[in-house]
């Protein structure tokens, strides 16, 4: 297997009832890019993420991640590969009965043997990366923010120094000055550790800002590329998502950029 | 597969303390390092070196160690240097600086003692403001109530008859079984205790004044309260944690009229008619015990039930359920209504309703007791 591919999807089918979501759609995630993955709502994105970290079982394929094939993992494997990704959902999942700074802790105490001294300190740590205040620490989620919320959400991901981080529309639902910070905070983090990126987004102020490829779920197959080049497939989807209003938009002033 | 720890190495040339760690410096081995790290002590060296060039891995909490590590030692007045660090590791030490000072603040700690002092009062606190709420929430009730009242056709009738089936007619079979099995077991503890006496007849009398007067009405709002009350309290709860109910405020309509006066009616109407339903089957199961037990026919257990109980005996029971029934509901809808946010505060005030509305009928049903006496029935 390629060493610098660190997601390797080959030949998926995913299938609830009668409605088929992926239909043998291959896909590669590099070490080291920023992935978006982008398609019309109900186009099985969020499946997708789900099935690879193992939240949803596939009816047929293979995934390999980080060389590990998904399916044929026990118990103990499992928990090593989580031990080497991190996933932030949609409104951060945290678990409300405990403040950020236990929060951020779960995974270590979890996974590791550190003391509670060490962990207190790589939990300020976390939250300071996250850009979140100092006393955000010893909050609970339900005081929280939506944005904040997503960056304690952020933090707890990162809390193993994950190798992947699986990101679940990091941007929905924040107001755009938010949500750019959010992805400067994403792209300087996966510059810093090092971190291969697999974000699925509907925002395409994200898309260009930060992702190195995308990949477009249409047809329930992926078209991988990067922005340019998805730009100027003909595929009629496409061509709507990135040349329609809100498309142009961002392509433009993108454009102008490079 | 456990991962090689790292190794640290303590040298000293000259004037130089020098540490050189090698191997992976990771969240996954920091943990057996962290307390020989923070013991380390340059002695009087007078400049410090951390050597990384034999590093393979570092992640965020291996760069804290290091940085952690540095920071402690130019404090000491021994002013240190890191070498050999790969580009990209030397930057993660350096971005470690932003974090400097930022400990997470202790979370407030009390004495035991005072602890506990301070709790009582912050509950008592809590308790006193719960009851002023709930007083003025009854107020609204009632206001809301006496305008319904004048204008009948507001009330959703729908939504009535819906809760009528769900808290009334649907808790009929468990209302059954429950208030049959009390008196059974009513029927044969009094056998056992009066039979001492010879006075196994009056078996029969106990059952049925307590059933009529106590049991029946307590027992099946205790259940109601446990199952429509925590289920008005979690529905109404979850529509607040979807805006469903800021939603009705900003299209005009009253969540009291809408969500709290349907099921207060229709519990109102519904656990008299329950009541009646449990005092009926309860006389029954006590009249198979003293079948069962103490060879009392049906015939001898109605003649002498007909004569221990005066209709008051029953109405005493039966009065009692609008105004237990209009507590459920407004304990119920009013927790409901405080829900505020998370899910999780959907699940504290349920529990919360139904402690609370059990609590009020017991107080309620003693108060009911002393009036009682009082005017003589």
């Amino acid at each position: 297997m390629d060493n610098d591919c660190v997601i390797q999807i080959r030949d998926l089918t995913n299938q609830f009832g009668k409605a088929i979501i992926h239909d043998h759609l291959d896909l590669d995630v590099r070490r080291g890019e920023v992935i978006g993955v982008v398609g019309a709502s109900g186009a099985g994105k969020s499946v997708l993420l789900r099935t690879v970290i193992g939240l949803n079982h596939h009816v047929s394929g293979s995934i390999e991640v980080l060389g590990k094939d998904t399916s044929r993992l026990n118990e103990a494997g499992w928990r090593q590969l989580q031990e080497r990704w991190g996933v932030l959902f949609q409104d951060g999942a945290l678990f409300s009965s405990l403040t950020v700074a236990q929060n951020i802790q779960v995974p270590m105490k979890e996974h590791t043997d550190l003391s509670q001294r060490l962990m207190d300190e790589l939990a300020a740590v976390k939250v300071e990366m996250v850009g979140l205040a100092p006393d955000a620490g010893a909050k609970f989620p339900s005081e929280l923010s939506g944005g904040m919320r997503k960056r304690a959400g952020l933090a707890r991901s990162l809390a193993l120094d994950p190798e992947i981080l699986f990101l679940d529309e990091p941007t929905a639902g924040l107001d755009p000055i938010s949500a750019a910070a959010f992805d400067g905070l994403i792209r300087d983090l996966q510059r810093s550790l090092n971190l291969t990126v697999f974000m699925v987004t509907h925002d395409l102020d994200s898309l260009a800002a930060i992702c190195d490829r995308i990949a477009c779920l249409v047809e329930k197959r992926v078209k991988v590329g990067t922005m340019e080049e998805l730009m100027r497939d003909n595929h009629p989807w496409l061509q709507e998502y990135f040349h329609g209003p809100r498309g142009r938009a961002v392509t433009d002033r993108s454009g102008d950029g490079r | 597969m456990a991962p090689d720890p790292a190794a640290l190495k303590e040298t000293r040339t000259g004037d130089e303390w020098v540490l050189t760690i090698s191997g992976r410096l990771d969240v996954s081995t920091v943990g057996a390092l962290d307390s020989s790290v923070r013991a380390f002590d340059p002695g009087d060296a007078r400049r410090g070196r951390i050597d990384l060039s034999e590093i393979e891995r570092l992640d965020t909490a291996g760069a804290w160690l290091v940085h952690r590590l540095s920071q402690r030692l130019d404090g000491q007045g021994v002013p240190t240097e890191i070498s050999g660090a790969k580009p990209v590791h030397a930057a993660l030490i350096k971005r470690m600086g932003r974090s400097e000072g930022r400990e997470l603040p202790p979370p407030p700690k009390y004495h035991p003692l005072s602890g506990m002092l301070v709790q009582m009062g912050e509950q008592t606190i809590e308790r006193g403001r719960d009851a002023r709420a709930l007083t003025a929430f009854f107020g609204l009730v009632t206001i809301t109530l006496g305008r319904t009242l004048i204008n009948p056709w507001r009330l959703r009738g729908t939504s009535l008859v819906y809760h009528m089936q769900q808290a009334g007619l649907n808790a009929i079979p468990i209302t059954a079984l429950l208030s049959v099995l009390i008196g059974v077991v009513l029927a044969f503890q009094g056998a056992f205790q009066l039979r001492k006496f010879g006075a196994e007849i009056f078996t029969v009398n106990m059952i049925g004044i307590s059933v009529l007067r106590e049991i029946g009405v307590l027992m099946t709002s205790i259940i109601i309260a446990g199952r429509s009350g925590s289920a008005f309290t979690a529905q109404i709860g979850t529509m607040k944690v979807n805006q469903e109910v800021d939603a009705m405020y900003t299209l005009g309509l009253d969540p009291i009229e809408v969500l709290v006066l349907p099921r207060l009616f229709a519990l109102m109407l519904t656990l008299p008619l329950l009541v009646f339903f449990a005092d009926l089957t309860g006389l029954v199961g006590g009249g198979i015990m003293c079948l069962v037990a103490l060879d009392i026919t049906p015939t001898q257990y109605l003649n002498q039930l007909h004569a221990a109980v005066v209709p008051w005996t029953f109405w005493t029971g039966i009065i009692k359920a609008p105004v237990f029934a209009f507590v459920i509901a407004m304990v119920a809808c009013y927790e409901g209504l405080q829900v505020t946010g998370s899910a999780e505060s959907v699940g504290r005030l349920t529990t919360k309703s139904v402690v609370e509305s059990i609590f009020l009928l017991i107080v309620l049903d003693a108060m009911f007791s002393i009036l009682f006496s009082h005017i003589g029935i």
